[in-house]
């Protein structure tokens, strides 16, 4: 009997509305909700941070394409890898704000790629929150000494 | 007796969940899976690739004498075998990656089209790799 009154409301809203007020039509059997009420409950759900996941992973890969293309190609013409031609390297201004960049974008796609695989593979819901903090603290890591490398190398080679 | 939604008691079955299709669904002759796959793969590899950059990237930051010891381990065999699986790691997820960004655009998500693409990433790819492999291990190694 509610049901009649909110269906002329949604009308009123306009589509977005009815599509949304889906999940409270379960009584009507036929166009039940997929979501259970402890899933809404305790917030899961596609509509909480997982298109901010896919739009970030989506706008790293972007920026990855030039960055990447650039290190390997930058790496694969340095006429050797000896300590003076990398540091000489390194320690270009140029050079240095791209490495950092490579590095930071590189990881935090990264930390975001590993985190479905391990949302994928690991079942048990403890396991899963471990291995994704300890993905996210060592991707961290990483990000922080390579900066910190790159930044050592270009300002020592100012001063 | 028709189950409904709101009985929160129903065991979860009961509940007529949607379940995402389980992988033994799919061909794997049908190339495009397993291009995803290796995309993942290929992405795990990198993420470990990751380590070795930053360790080399530290080892220039600590002067000459630390960096020919890390250069030492560095240069060994077993990690140059390491850099041409990772040289083909990245060829591989750089185009994979370009055809997953078409298709977030919604073009090329049909199924002859995705299996024609997926041959055509494996294809690039593969040219890139071996371009870079002969790149790093033979021209390089003429010039020094």
């Amino acid at each position: 009997m509610s049901g009649s009154g909110r269906t002329s409301d949604d009308e009123a809203r306009g589509p977005e509305a009815r599509f949304d007020g889906r999940a409270d039509r379960s009584e009507s059997g036929s166009a039940a909700s997929w979501r259970s009420p402890l899933g809404r409950v305790r917030g899961r759900g596609s509509a909480k941070e997982g298109v901010a996941h896919w739009w970030v992973q989506r706008l790293t890969s972007v920026a990855l394409i030039p960055l990447g293309c650039w290190f390997v190609v930058s790496l694969l013409a340095l006429p050797a890898l000896d300590y003076v031609t990398v540091a000489d390297w390194l320690g270009n201004a140029w050079t240095a704000l791209l490495m950092v960049l490579f590095v930071l974008v590189a990881a935090w796609h990264s930390q975001l790629g590993v985190q479905v695989i391990i949302e994928d593979y690991v079942h048990e819901s403890g396991m899963k929150t471990l291995s994704i903090a300890l993905s996210s603290f060592a991707h961290v890591l990483l990000a922080a000494a390579g900066v910190l490398a790159v930044l050592r190398i270009t300002l020592r080679s100012v001063a | 007796m028709q189950q409904t939604d709101s009985d929160i008691s129903a065991p979860v079955p009961e509940r007529r969940r949607p379940l995402s299709p389980h992988l033994s669904i799919y061909k794997l002759s049908r190339y495009s899976l397993l291009s995803s796959f290796t995309n993942r793969l290929t992405g795990g590899a990198l993420s470990a690739g990751l380590i070795l950059l930053v360790y080399w990237l530290l080892a220039s930051a600590s002067g000459a004498r630390a960096y020919a010891r890390a250069a030492a381990v560095l240069a060994s065999l077993p990690l140059k075998i390491l850099y041409a699986l990772l040289l083909a790691a990245f060829a591989y997820h750089l185009v994979a990656g370009i055809r997953h960004l078409i298709w977030d655009t919604g073009r090329g998500l049909e199924r002859t089209q995705s299996q024609r693409s997926a041959w055509l990433v494996m294809t690039i790819a593969l040219l890139l790799a071996i371009l870079a492999c002969y790149w790093a291990f033979f021209l390089r190694s003429r010039a020094s």
